[in-house]
């Protein structure tokens, strides 16, 4: 049993599959998770994929506040994804609302629907930060990982 | 057979971001496209009216990631137009070369986006590693990739020094080298002609009676341009040439984007060679006076109309926008009728659509699908009713008591 799991933790940091969802964004952030994985930054290289279906997916990109018509279908999305999995919030607004925190048809950050994993804030957010972001967030999922087998 | 419905979004690999189609389709013919927008709406009009101008310059910027430019200029003009400010011709020329090279970036952006939804996911990685020189290009005049803030009231906030339109001259000159690559690719490779030749297509009569604007209007061979038709900025001392087409298709928008690259390094070449020295802001006062003004602007993807109210306060009492997107979106059901099912997504990202910049409004329905528009009197009495029936609360009492007969 040791072994799978190691097998599976190596797989999972080493490759994992990514789906973007935008809840509201103003398309800064979008483009640049998009710049993200195009030539010149290239995630692919870290064995980032971007999937087109929560099911096949070990971490959501939310970008944008939470609007109302939103929160419904990002919930929903979060629910399809398979375990474990992250969220991380790409951008001032995803984290907290940013420009957007009075807004009467906003709720907040992504936070305010789903349980996030990593915060990247920026306005918008360089694609190395998104980078910086993915590749911390996997550092510490292997560390968690090897914490919880070895405590058992 | 009976025709079958099938859901597209609001989550979907084909659409970038979130908004839903229905279409019906017959076999693989679409018969009817069903819309619903507004998942994006984050309520900027009403957010406008509650913050002062100089605070307004930011969120407007964050209508849209991609024409956050347009939006603030846009913004900016009709306030300024309110006021009564003339700015400093060295600013108009730097509002002018920014736009245009933001121009530059979303239509590459497009390019990309359209090789993308036909299966030519090279383009994608060529054309986005271009884009690049500007994403650059922008970050070192602005500070910022995406959102440049440079636009302030009565002028620009940063002047562009020597060293940097230098800078400019040097990107276009590899971007120009770049772009007639693909239009070489555009006009040459018969599997990308095919492909797009005679997919939405949408007659000259139908778009001037959709109103549909920007490249999507040009392409059907309508020669609508505000750079043009309505010279702002410093857009009336530039030369060059609206760029239309008469395949009415999405090769033709193809086509139509990737000229307007040229013609748009034309004018950077000819606005940095004229650029005038001089002050790049005036002081423009807190307060804006009561009166009302309308500014447009081309925006990369079509004329984008603001529209501000100013009453002598430092808030605006109205702000509204109407993004090049709404317009153009009447004209996708059109240009999908009697299509295939497969051209849907690249029919939608033909018109290069931004839905964060298109969402203003949320509209209720009765579930009846009658709408109805209530006076404030009527309402009121409406609430006041509906208490006394249903909570036997009688407000009329209350307030004779406590407020005397309102």
């Amino acid at each position: 049993m040791k072994i799978a799991d190691k097998i599976i933790t190596w797989a999972r940091t080493k490759s994992p599959w990514v789906i973007h969802f935008n809840t509201g964004a103003c398309n800064a952030c979008d483009i640049e998770i998009v710049d993200a994985l195009t030539p010149l930054f290239d995630l692919e290289r870290f064995g980032v994929l971007l999937k087109g279906t929560p099911r096949h997916a070990d971490v959501l990109l939310c970008s944008g506040p939470v609007t109302r018509q939103i929160e419904k279908r990002l919930i929903r999305i979060y629910e399809q994804m398979p375990a474990p999995k992250f969220v991380v919030a790409v951008g001032t607004c995803a984290c907290s609302g940013g420009v957007f925190h009075d807004c009467y048809s906003v709720k907040g950050g992504i936070d305010t629907a789903i349980p996030v994993s990593a915060y990247i804030p920026g306005c918008p957010v360089r694609p190395e930060a998104i980078i910086d972001g993915v590749v911390k967030l996997l550092s510490k999922f292997e560390a968690d990982e090897k914490k919880r087998r070895e405590s058992k | 057979m009976g025709t079958v419905k099938i859901p597209i979004g609001p989550q979907h690999p084909a659409l970038k971001e979130p908004e839903s189609f229905l279409i019906s389709l017959d076999g693989e013919r679409i018969k009817d496209v069903g819309m619903r927008l507004g998942y994006n709406h984050r309520g900027v009009e009403k957010a406008a009216e509650g913050r002062t101008y100089i605070q307004n310059i930011y969120l407007i910027e964050r209508v849209c990631g991609i024409c956050s430019h347009s939006h603030s200029t846009a913004f900016i003009q009709a306030v300024e137009e309110v006021a009564g400010v003339e700015i400093p011709k060295r600013a108009k020329y730097i509002r002018s070369i920014v736009g245009e090279l933001e121009r530059v970036h979303s239509h590459l952006l497009w390019l990309g986006v359209a090789g993308h939804e036909v299966g030519f996911d090279t383009l994608l990685m060529y054309s986005w590693r271009d884009r690049e020189v500007v994403m650059e290009l922008l970050a070192a005049i602005g500070g910022n990739r995406v959102n440049y803030a440079m636009n302030t009231f009565g002028g620009a906030r940063r002047d562009l020094d020597k060293d940097m339109l230098e800078r400019i001259l040097k990107a276009v000159d590899v971007l120009e080298d770049r772009t007639k690559y693909y239009i070489n690719i555009a006009t040459k490779e018969t599997t990308l002609i095919k492909r797009l030749s005679g997919v939405g297509y949408i007659s000259k009569d139908d778009v001037i009676k959709l109103g549909t604007v920007g490249p999507t209007g040009r392409a059907s061979g309508i020669s609508r341009d505000a750079r043009k038709d309505d010279p702002y900025a410093a857009y009336g001392e530039v030369d060059f040439n609206v760029i239309t087409d008469t395949h009415c298709d999405v090769y033709g928008r193809a086509v139509v984007r990737l000229l307007e690259l040229m013609e748009t390094y034309k004018i950077i070449r000819q606005l940095i060679k004229n650029i005038p020295d001089g002050d790049i802001a005036v002081r423009f006062p807190r307060r804006v006076p009561a009166g009302e003004a309308t500014s447009r602007y081309e925006a990369p993807r079509g004329e984008d109309v603001h529209y501000v109210k100013g009453n002598g306060t430092d808030k605006p009492e109205r702000v509204k926008l109407r993004a090049p997107t709404l317009a153009n979106l009447m004209s996708v059901a059109k240009m999908l009728e009697d299509d295939n099912l497969a051209d849907v997504p690249i029919a939608i990202a033909a018109i290069d659509p931004c839905f964060s910049c298109t969402d203003r409004m949320i509209k209720l329905e009765h579930s009846s699908g009658n709408s109805e528009i209530v006076t404030w009197g009527d309402l009121r009495k409406r609430s006041i009713d509906f208490y006394r029936t249903q909570h036997g609360i009688d407000f009329s009492e209350l307030n004779k008591k406590y407020r005397g007969n309102l």
